[in-house]
Order: structure tokens, then C-alpha cells, then sequence
């Protein structure tokens, strides 16, 4: 499965690159999401994937009977997934101020902090 | 001109007192060092500086750092004195009291350092404190344009020395300079001549050889002292004594004689003609500094015994007259509120004290008997009949001594004799505190010329035994060496020097004419400075666009291009896609996500975009579940459902996805984001394709429940083990939070705002 993952993983970034450079600010913030996406699944994939297997330590063990799922990656997963959306929220809040200052979405025309140099252009 | 404003003003203050009392006590502290040196025995101090590279500082005293040690101190005890009375009741005094002394510990530390970085340092530092001392009247554009221009060559300069440093470190394994030199030459060793350049680089610049020399003259908007100090004994004799100190690593070769040779001989013949030409008399002595920094490099060119005893000699005398000349120029100019050759005369029986250091100085510099400057001069040109290039150095040599025969006429006795002018105040003597100095280093150039051998054997010829590598016989230092063609040539130089002396005015006017045809290096230092910022301004334009696109653009592309060449150079060798096995359900939900984020990336609806983002969203999350990691798809579930109506309601405020109703695709892009997420999926197999180290998750399972009491392992992991990566996590989210609540409140407030209004 980490293979067929790895394939997933890729065409999120792409998809995630190509948005991310597009002129509609809204784009951007999708590319975003399937950027976060793309990050936790490598992070998980990475620890590799055991099917059907949660961490946990039965009643009456001190540790996990047989192999399971790796917990280390899916904790890292845990904080990311909160990060990743704390980010977009923020960059979500950007966006919407940016556009009510800017009237617009369009990321070459808001250019509030690097202002065109000649009007003419 | 002169500076100062207030001749009644205190000047015994802590700071001019202080500093000079104190360089007063390191001169001392180097002079009971003059028998062990003399001795031949180096002293070496180190003093560890950066371990773990390496680098010590380590501080080396042998016969060449010592004398530069003692001018050094010397004389700067003496020109701060003399800058305590010259700046008293300058509102600024107490700063310029602080470049001087830092420059001075500056300057020491460069002649004294073993250590080439720590030189380095050294040497940088003097181009910053002298920056700040050239440019002391801030006021004044023509300073600060005149400080920055010496500050940017001889920074460019340091620069290229620093390469030459590091190049020399990495092929000899050694940093410091006296085990290089005992290491012996390099010459025809690897990048010898790379080293020899950018060490040239560093050194011509410094030391003002043509053409890097106009920064020099301009650096004359300083303050007298400051000249005094800076173009004798110390700032642009840094370059010198670099050439000295590497002169046994680094001498020898065809390309050594010749540069040096030719840069030398050009830059004193040219100076002594543009001293000439000069009306100003501390325009006149900068140009005879320039003249001297010639001679020293011509003479460095060689290796012999008597070239070398000539530049260590001729080091000597000219730190001892120049300073002394500059000292008593800042005198006359306070006394009589003028500088100009033409109008200054006859100031003998108003100043006899003065007119008497300059005639002890102007005679050294002319170098006539028994002043240790005839010595320099007969050693001189004795070094110069015994070099490779003789044929071209010797009559380069006879102008450039003749010229400075009437140069010293012209700043030495012409102001003192003859008619006087119109000065703009009744001339009057200086005080002690600068007289002092010149009367110090006049008397001192007489006393050496008439006892030459305690010159030879405490100063000259262990500077000469360092420069040469090796225990020299010496006794090439006397004041009568016997009717020999050394003595013919000092002969003829008087003559002529006498001649153009004669004659000086005519020449002068002619010279005039010459430099107003030639080509002006100094303004086309401004048209290049010009041509350099437009050029700076054109790279800001064209990297730091504005452009949010091209910044992504950039970034991805120097990823792409930097994972690319990673896997190249690594060669990774073949990649196992493992497809085989996988069920219904996995190629079920790797098609959901793809399908989802196909959605997201070719609609133009807002609604159908969110779609695909709660698609790609589950379909993440299903394989959360179905790969043994349940909190983990809980919260992505809960969090894909908080992005989606986040979205929703933002949306509902703004515009289309595309205003003109149609997307529009971009080909480079495509390329770029197919090139990233192949290059990440390449990097994601290979990964999984490593052993997998288990030792962090062993330890967490055998002790989630042992040692934490918890039954979940990623939950204890979260909570107890790694508890401050949660603290974090949750100080991220609070903080996304707060500017979030900033930014939409302060949105709402206006809404309001404008409401009311309505």
C-alpha cells in the first residue's frame, strides 16, 4: 500500500503546486489543503502502514500482542493535521481582509506591500 | 582649514590624554622586546579562538611586526597628542579620540597577528576605523563621498585577500603565517598563482598602488593628524607589510618580480610627478606617500639582501619624516589658516621651533648626509643595481628620488624662507603639544643617520633577517660606504632634484596641462558607482518582482531542481512499484482522492471545488482507518469538516473563482507541479524502501503502558511522552486563532463603520 500511497501523494502535490500558482488567491488556499493532505500521508507512509492493527495495549498486557500500526507517525499525523488547519484558517482570515481591503483575488493585483514601481506597466 | 575652532580651548582632557598615555605604554611595553628580537629569537602568543575550526588567535613578534609595532605606537602616541591641542574644543573631539586609538589597537593587531584569519579581521577592522576617521567631518559631502570610496576598494581588496587566505589554509593545512614561512615557498606549488593574485589584490589596493591609487589623495578630507597617521606609518602600510610578511612565501617567482616591479616603479614615478603638481602642500605629501608605497613594492620585487635592507630602511625613514611633515603641515596650517605652496613663505622668524622639524624632516626625505633618508637612499639604489629588472628599476628609481628631492624643497624650506604671501592670520608658533612630534621624529632621522648602526641592529636588519627567511650578515646600513656607484647616483639626484627644484613652477604648469588631457580614474569611479547601482536596481526589479506566482514559481523550481540533481548524484538505482496485492478498497479510495482532486484542480465553481476538497478529505481519511490509525482519522474527518465550512462561509463574501467565466491554464506550471510531485512521489518509495528502523517505536510500546498507564499509544505518545510538541501544537492553533479573530474583527468593526454611516 505505501506504494499506491506514494502515487497518491504525488498527484496531491501536483495538484497542490498548480493551484498554488494560479492568480486566484482561492486557488492558492485549495493548493494549500492539498498540500497539508500530501505532508500527513507522507509522514504516515513513511512509518510504514500495517492493515487492521491499531496501537493498542489489550486489558491485562504490558504491550501489544503481534505487530500494529506504527504510532509514532500517526501521532507527528495528529499535530500536523491540527497545524495544517490552524495555517489555513489564518491564511483563510488573509485572504478574506485582502480581499475586502483589495477588492480583489487576483494575487497580481494585490500588491499592497510591494506597490508597482511604474504606473504605466 | 585647520579643524579646530578654539585655540584657547582645554585640551588636557581624559580622552586626548588618556589615549595617548596609553599608546604612550604599549610603545614602552614593545621597546623591551627590542634585545630578545634583535637577538633573533621570535616571541609567539596564542590565545585559543574558535577550537572547533581551528583558529587560533595567535600574536607573533619577530624583527618586521616589531618595528611596525614601535612606528606604530610611536608615533600614534605622539600624533593623538598632537590631536588633543589640533581638535581641542571640537564638539566631537572625544569621538574622534576613539576611531584614532581603536584604529591604532586596529593596526597593531594586524602587524602583530600570526593567524592569517585573524589578520584578516585586523585588516578589516583598519579599513573600518579609518573609514570612520576620513569621513570625521560628516558634514561635509565630499568626506563621506571620500570615505566610502576608500572604504569599498579597500573592502574589495580585503575581499580578495580573504580568498587568497582561505585558498593558502586549505592546500598548506596551516593558518598561521610563521609556520608557512618556515614551510618555505610556494612557488610553483597548486594555485600559487591564483594565491599570488587575489593576495596582490588585496595588498595594491591597501597600499594605494596605481591604479587603485586615487582613493589615497581623496582620504586627505580627513583631519591632519589623521593623515599624519594614516600615510606614514600605518593604514596604507598595511599593504606593504603583507607583502613583507608573505614575501618568503610568496617571493621568487618571474610573476612576483614583474607585477611588483612594474606597479611599484609606475605608481612612485607617477606620484612623485602628480606631488609636483600639487599646490596644496597635504596634497603634495599624499602623493610623496603614494611615491614611497611605489618605492616599498619596487623594492619588495627582489630578494636580495640590499633590496630588501633598501625597502626595510627606506620603511623606516619615511614613517619617521612623514609623520613629522604632515605633523608640522597641520601646524602651519594653524598658525597661518593656509596650505597653499604659492602663498606660504618666510615663516621662519615667526615659527623657528616648526621651521626647524621641517628642515630636520624635509632633509631626510631629500636624503642628504648624515640623515639616516641618504642612507636609505644609497642602500637604495645599491638594491636596485642588484635587482633582475636593473636596467629598468634604477632610472625609475634616480626620477622618482629626484623628484623627491624638490618635493621636500617645496614643502620643507620654501614656506620658511623667502618673501611671504598674504596669509589669512598673522603667523604665529604652534604650541608644545604639536611641535612635540615633528621636532621628536626630525631628530630622530638625524640621530639615526649619524649612529646607523643601532638602527641596523634593533630595527633594520631583524626586519630584514624576517622578510628574508633567514639570518641575513647584514651590515649593509652605513652612513659611508665608500666612493661606489650607489654614491655617483645620490650625486646625480641632487643635481637634478636641485634642477627641477629650480624650475618647479614651469613644470608644474605643464604638468597641469598633462593631467587635464589624461583619463580621470577618479570620476570614473562615480560613473562606475552610478553604473553599478542602476544595475543593482535592475536585479531588484527583476527578481523581487511582486508577483506572488513568480515567488512560488521560484521556490518549487529551485525544489524541483534541487531533489532532481540530489537523486542524480546519488545514483539511486532502480525503484520496486509494489502494486501487487492491494484489494478493491485500496485502488476504491486512491481513485476517490484522485478523482476529488481532479475536481478541485479543473473547476471554475466554487461549490464543486469544495466538493472535491471534502473528497480528497475522506478519501485521506478512510485510509487513516483502514491502516490502523482511528484518532488519526477522527480528526481528520472533524478538521476536513471545520475546512469545508470555514471555505463555505468565506466564500459567500467573495468573488468567483473566475471572474470572465473561463480557466485559465498555464503550461509551465503544469510541467513544474507533474515535475514536484513526481520527484516527491520518487522520494516517498525510496524512503519506504530503506530499512525501517523500529527502535522509537519498540520503546513506545513497551513503554506506554509500563511506565505511562495508558492503554492508546498514540494518545500517551501525544499527551505524555511528547507533551511539548502538543503545548506547541496547541500555542500554534491559539495563535492562528487570535490573528484570525484580529484581522476578521477588524473587518467587521469597518463593516459597521460604514453602515452607520449609511
Amino acid at each position: 500500500m505505501e506504494a499506491l500511497t506514494a502515487i497518491v501523494i504525488g498527484v496531491l502535490t501536483a495538484a497542490a503546486v498548480y493551484l498554488m500558482l494560479a492568480r486566484n488567491f482561492m486557488r492558492f488556499l485549495f493548493g494549500l489543503v492539498l498540500l497539508s493532505n500530501a505532508a500527513n500521508l507522507t509522514i504516515f507512509a513513511s512509518g510504514r502502514m500495517t492493515k487492521g492493527a491499531p496501537a493498542l495495549v489489550p486489558y491485562g498486557e504490558d504491550a501489544p500482542i503481534g505487530v500494529v500500526g506504527n504510532a509514532l507517525p500517526q501521532a507527528l499525523v495528529l499535530t500536523a493535521i491540527v497545524i495544517g488547519f490552524g495555517l489555513l484558517a489564518f491564511t483563510l482570515a488573509l485572504a478574506f481582509e485582502g480581499y475586502r481591503r483589495m477588492k480583489s483575488v487576483d494575487t497580481d493585483e494585490m500588491r499592497f506591500a510591494e506597490p508597482k514601481e511604474d504606473a504605466t506597466k | 582649514m585647520a579643524e579646530n575652532s578654539d585655540p584657547n580651548a582645554p585640551w588636557k582632557t581624559v580622552s586626548g590624554i588618556g589615549t595617548s598615555a596609553i599608546t604612550a605604554l604599549l610603545f614602552l611595553f614593545f621597546l623591551q622586546y627590542l634585545p630578545t628580537i634583535a637577538a633573533g629569537d621570535p616571541v609567539r602568543w596564542v590565545v585559543p579562538w574558535i577550537p572547533s575550526l581551528d583558529i587560533d588567535l595567535t600574536f607573533w613578534i619577530d624583527g618586521l611586526s616589531l618595528m611596525f609595532a614601535l612606528l606604530i605606537t610611536g608615533i600614534g602616541a605622539m600624533v593623538m597628542l598632537y590631536a588633543a591641542k589640533y581638535l581641542a574644543g571640537h564638539p566631537q573631539y572625544d569621538r574622534f579620540a576613539i576611531y584614532l586609538f581603536s584604529f591604532m589597537l586596529s593596526m597593531l593587531g594586524l602587524v602583530l597577528a600570526d593567524n592569517l584569519i585573524a589578520l584578516f579581521v585586523f585588516w578589516e577592522l583598519t579599513t573600518f576605523t579609518s573609514y570612520l576617521l576620513i569621513g570625521f567631518s560628516h558634514a561635509e559631502p565630499k568626506s563621506r563621498r571620500n570615505a566610502l570610496q576608500a572604504l569599498l576598494l579597500t573592502a574589495a581588496g580585503g575581499l580578495a585577500l580573504l580568498a587568497g587566505f582561505i585558498l593558502i589554509g586549505v592546500t598548506q593545512g596551516t593558518f598561521e603565517m610563521s609556520e608557512l614561512n618556515a614551510a618555505g615557498s610556494l612557488v610553483g606549488k597548486e594555485f600559487y598563482t591564483l594565491i599570488l593574485f587575489l593576495v596582490l589584490a588585496g595588498a595594491f589596493t591597501k597600499s594605494a598602488q596605481v591604479p587603485f591609487h586615487f582613493w589615497l589623495p581623496n582620504a586627505m578630507a580627513a583631519p591632519t593628524p589623521v593623515s599624519a597617521y594614516l600615510h606614514s606609518a600605518t593604514m596604507v602600510k598595511g599593504g606593504v607589510y603583507l607583502l613583507a610578511r608573505m614575501h618568503p612565501s610568496l617571493s621568487g617567482s618571474d610573476l612576483w618580480i614583474w607585477i611588483l616591479s612594474i606597479f611599484g616603479a609606475v605608481t612612485a614615478v607617477f606620484a612623485s610627478f602628480m606631488a609636483l603638481r600639487q599646490t596644496d602642500l597635504k596634497q603634495t605629501l599624499a602623493y610623496t606617500t603614494l611615491m614611497a608605497l611605489g618605492t616599498l613594492t619596487m623594492f619588495l620585487a627582489g630578494s636580495t639582501g640590499y633590496a630588501i635592507t633598501a625597502a626595510m630602511t627606506f620603511l623606516l625613514v619615511h614613517s619617521l619624516y612623514k609623520a613629522g611633515l604632515f605633523l608640522m603641515i597641520g601646524v602651519v596650517d594653524h598658525s597661518t589658516g593656509t596650505r597653499d605652496a604659492d602663498l606660504l613663505g618666510g615663516l621662519r622668524s615667526a615659527m623657528p621651533i616648526t621651521a626647524a622639524a621641517a628642515a630636520l624632516a624635509g632633509i631626510a626625505m631629500a636624503g642628504i648626509p648624515p640623515f639616516l633618508g641618504f642612507i636609505a637612499k644609497e642602500v637604495a639604489y645599491a638594491g636596485a643595481l642588484e635587482m633582475h629588472l636593473w636596467l629598468f628599476i634604477v632610472p625609475m628609481a634616480l626620477i622618482a628620488f629626484a623628484l623627491m628631492f624638490a618635493v621636500a624643497a617645496i614643502v620643507a624650506y620654501k614656506p620658511f624662507y623667502g618673501p611671504q604671501g598674504e596669509l589669512p592670520h598673522e603667523p604665529h608658533e604652534g604650541p608644545w603639544p604639536m611641535l612635540l612630534g615633528p621636532v621628536t621624529l626630525g631628530v630622530l632621522g638625524l640621530l639615526f643617520g649619524l649612529v646607523p648602526g643601532i638602527a641596523a641592529y634593533y630595527l633594520i636588519e631583524p626586519a630584514v633577517a624576517a622578510v628574508m627567511g633567514a639570518s641575513d650578515e647584514g651590515g649593509r646600513v652605513k652612513l659611508w660606504a665608500g666612493f661606489n656607484l650607489p654614491l655617483l647616483l645620490s650625486l646625480v639626484t641632487f643635481g637634478l632634484g636641485y634642477l627641477i627644484y629650480f624650475k618647479h613652477q614651469g613644470l608644474r604648469e605643464r604638468l597641469a596641462r598633462i593631467e587635464a588631457k589624461s583619463p580621470d580614474l577618479d570620476a570614473s569611479w562615480d560613473v562606475f558607482l552610478d553604473k553599478f547601482m542602476g544595475f543593482t536596481k535592475l536585479q531588484t526589479r527583476l527578481i523581487q518582482t511582486g508577483v506572488l506566482r513568480q515567488y512560488m514559481f521560484a521556490t518549487f523550481a529551485v525544489f524541483a531542481l534541487t531533489v532532481f540533481v540530489t537523486l542524480m548524484a546519488r545514483d539511486v538505482g532502480g525503484l520496486a512499484l509494489g502494486l501487487g496485492g492491494l484489494g478493491f478498497m485500496e485502488w476504491g479510495v486512491a481513485l476517490l482522492i484522485i478523482a476529488g482532486i481532479v475536481l478541485v484542480v479543473l473547476t471554475s465553481s466554487r461549490i464543486v471545488a469544495l466538493v472535491g476538497l471534502g473528497v480528497v478529505g475522506i478519501g485521506v481519511a478512510l485510509i487513516f482507518i483502514m491502516y490502523s490509525a482511528p484518532d488519526v482519522a477522527i480528526t481528520q474527518l472533524l478538521v476536513e469538516l471545520l475546512v469545508v465550512v470555514l471555505l463555505a462561509l468565506a466564500f459567500l463574501k467573495m468573488p468567483n473563482l473566475d471572474p470572465t467565466g473561463e480557466q485559465k491554464h498555464s503550461f509551465p506550471n503544469a510541467v513544474l507541479a507533474v515535475a514536484v510531485g513526481t520527484l516527491t512521489t520518487v522520494v516517498v518509495l525510496l524512503v519506504v524502501d530503506q530499512p525501517f528502523d523500529r527502535r522509537l517505536t519498540d520503546f513506545f510500546e513497551a513503554a506506554s503502558w509500563t511506565e505511562a498507564f495508558g492503554r492508546n499509544i498514540v494518545n500517551v505518545i501525544l499527551v505524555d511522552f511528547r507533551t511539548l510538541d502538543t503545548f506547541g501544537e496547541i500555542a500554534v492553533v491559539a495563535v492562528a486563532a487570535l490573528g484570525a479573530f484580529a484581522l476578521l474583527k477588524g473587518f467587521a468593526r469597518a463593516r459597521n463603520a460604514k453602515g452607520g454611516e449609511k
